[in-house]
């Protein structure tokens, strides 16, 4: 899928494009403390071991490993077919594994329900982009926000205005975000009505509302014209020298080399090797992976 | 044959017809409020929901025979109606959504055959006769002229209330979304909102007039049924309205848009559409003892699961997810099959029994003609319908 030219608002002029992409303003004083990016040696983020997930007859997933550092732009790639989406939905408890533990932030989270990954600070999009429709581009925002009052039945009924309130914050600080993203003309617009390439936008633009600490991107730049795959990969350096987390899905060997501080590389479902973009470059294992014998 | 005179018709407007017309509105519109929030906010195919009347309308029954004060036994009803709903919701919404639908008109079925078959607690076919004082302010045969004054009051007050909402849909913009109006006078109204508004109005108006002669001048048990729940009506909708604009309705939304979405961003679907379902459950269980208050009479009989499809076409009649678009859904519903019953024979000559299938196959092909030309429903947003996944 190509976006037309006529989508102005994805081919920001040079120069407001800079301005557009001002600074985020700084996430919930909360979780501050995880983000701050930093040098010295810590505990990766998250850590799986042996995944196995068998369809039917199908291995899809076999004894897989990954690892993310905190603070890390970290890639997962490998042919199609490899495993790696099937991956992101046991790591995302999307999937139950056969075997083999995660580890997110220093739990264990293979036995809980998405819903609680999601809470614990483990956000994740999807390969083809999924919004809803029929919310417009902000409420889509607003639902990300984590532990709202105004979530509980009883609590909309007795603490109205204390919803009121956080309602008012979420707005300003989705606000922020959909600005940073070059949504804002589109706050109040369907989110069915969203291109392509500014439903991938508004996507990150949600995982990043609901203030995580790691975002696991399912092919951020499939389907996406040149310079919007730009637009996004600047987003995510951006937030990444912000603090945030990332593992990244990309089928886009430049995107992988330009964002990735390291790569995994997953084939048939088995690690084939991992090292940093300049090393899996040079990989012969990897090339054949890829091109054949 | 006899020749239809607008006489005739005419004569069907008294107001003690109106009132019947509005209590059966109102019922019918409570129940109908409990499915919208299940199917138009949260998504569930429930094709059960008469199971959720008949519970609310024997719990109802029964505890106030057994000297249960009415309230009690109203409020029980709802909680056993709500417990129905979490049954059903931790047994199928597990599975997939086409299950739910499957499991829900068979959950519907086996309450009624219970109802039919366990002779002991409901005579079964036989039915349950209500006595008088049993009925909500069924005692008050003949209220002083303070308490009749009271109640047209708060029956006027109500008819302010729906006038205010009323006239605010007309003023709202058509592509209302949330958005702060940026001009600083209201947009002009379109001439469809004008007939809409007047026509609304008008048929308020004439319904306000009846039920305030009805209680002042004309009370029985009737008017002050008619009171009643339309007041509850009133009430359900105003906490639904808040509900659903809150974050709460959002998750809803969410659900009803994209579940995986909904989990992804950390919200429990499972038990968010658990709540769903015991809402929308005690308010059809409220809904049933009204309904069984407005009989003076239930059996079996009255809860097939053609009652779960009226439900049904109020709220696609209305537009889906539009609580507003379900009040009016069951008040058009309700004047096509009343004036029908009234107005078909004059005009056709049949026997009963085909007149009354004459009329649904009418109110059928009405309905594929509006779905036709207004797949959104009366009340619906169009654009809705264009938008890609």
């Amino acid at each position: 899928m190509v976006d037309k030219p006529s989508n102005t608002p994805e081919f920001p002029h040079p120069e407001q494009t800079s301005a557009r992409l001002n600074p985020l303003p700084p996430l919930d004083p909360a979780g501050q403390k995880e983000q701050t990016p930093t040098t010295r040696p810590e505990l990766p983020i998250l850590v799986a071991n042996g995944l196995v997930k068998n369809f039917g007859g199908i291995r899809a997933v076999d004894d897989a490993t990954i690892e993310v550092a905190k603070g890390s732009i970290t890639g997962l790639i490998g042919p199609n077919g490899a495993g790696k989406t099937t991956l992101f939905n046991l790591l995302s408890s999307f999937i139950r594994p056969d075997q083999g533990r995660v580890l997110f932030d220093g739990e264990q989270i293979q036995q809980l329900q998405s819903h609680q990954i999601a809470q614990m600070g483990m956000v994740r999009t999807f390969q083809v982009a999924r919004v809803l429709s029929r919310l417009s581009v902000l409420e889509n925002m607003l639902l990300a926000t984590q532990h709202q009052t105004g979530e509980k039945f009883w609590n909309t009924w007795f603490k109205q205005k204390q919803i009121a309130q956080e309602e008012r914050q979420q707005r300003e600080r989705a606000m922020t975000i959909l600005e940073s993203i070059g949504l804002l003309h589109m706050a109040h617009e369907y989110a069915g009505a969203l291109s392509g390439g500014q439903r991938k936008l508004l996507e990150m633009g949600r995982a990043l509302m609901s203030n995580p600490k790691l975002i696991l991107l399912d092919e951020p730049a499939a389907g996406v014209n040149p310079t919007l795959i730009n637009q996004i990969c600047d987003r995510i350096l951006t937030w990444n020298r912000e603090g945030m987390s990332f593992l990244v899905i990309e089928h886009n060997m430049d995107v992988v080399m330009s964002l990735c501080d390291r790569v995994w590389v997953l084939a048939e479902g088995r690690n084939l090797a991992a090292g940093t973009p300049a090393e899996i470059q040079a990989n012969p294992q990897v090339l054949e992976a890829y091109l054949g014998q | 044959m006899t020749g239809f005179s607008l006489a005739d018709f005419l004569a069907f407007f008294t107001p003690g017809n109106l009132v019947v017309l509005i209590t059966l509105t109102a019922i019918y519109a409570l129940f109908s409020l409990g499915l919208n929030l299940q199917w138009g906010f949260t998504g569930l195919i429930n094709f059960g929901h008469v199971a959720f009347l008949t519970l609310g309308a024997y719990t109802t029954i029964l505890l106030s025979l057994k000297g249960l004060p009415l309230i009690l036994a109203v409020v029980v009803g709802a909680l056993l109606a709500a417990g129905l709903g979490l049954g059903i919701g931790i047994s199928t919404l597990r599975l997939r959504e086409d299950y739910l639908a499957i499991v829900t008109i068979g959950v519907s079925e086996v309450i009624r055959l219970v109802a039919l078959n366990e002779e002991w607690l409901t005579r079964g076919a036989l039915g349950i006769p209500i006595p008088n004082d049993l009925l909500p302010l069924g005692e008050l045969t003949a209220p002083n002229f303070a308490s009749r004054l009271f109640m047209v009051a708060i029956w006027t007050a109500i008819f302010a209330v729906g006038s205010w909402q009323l006239w605010q849909w007309m003023r709202r913009p058509p592509d209302d979304r949330g958005k702060p109006i940026e001009t600083t006078s209201p947009p002009a109204i379109p001439p469809a909102k004008w007939l809409w508004g007047i026509g609304v109005g008008l048929t308020g108006v004439l319904l306000y007039q009846a039920g305030a002669s009805s209680l002042l001048f004309n009370y029985s048990y009737k008017s002050g049924l008619m009171l009643l729940v339309v007041l509850v009506v009133a009430l359900v909708y105003w906490r639904l309205e808040v509900l659903v604009k809150s974050p709460w309705g959002r998750v809803l939304k969410a659900i009803r848009e994209d579940e995986e979405v909904a989990k992804a961003l950390g919200k429990n679907v499972f038990w968010y559409k658990i709540q769903s379902l015991m809402i929308g459950g005690a308010i059809a269980g409220v809904a049933g003892a009204f309904y069984a208050w407005n009989l003076t009479f239930i059996n079996p009989d009255g809860f097939i699961p053609l009652i779960t499809f009226y439900a049904w076409v109020m709220v696609v009649l209305g537009g889906s997810g539009n609580n507003a678009g379900t009040l009016l859904g069951a008040a058009i519903f309700q004047i096509y099959f009343t004036v029908t019953r009234f107005a078909l024979p004059a005009l056709v000559p049949l026997d009963d029994a085909r007149l009354g299938a004459l009329r649904l196959m009418v109110i059928g092909l009405l309905l594929i003609v509006l779905m036709m030309a207004r797949p959104q429903g009366i009340l619906g947003k169009k654009e809705e319908l264009t938008l890609g996944r």
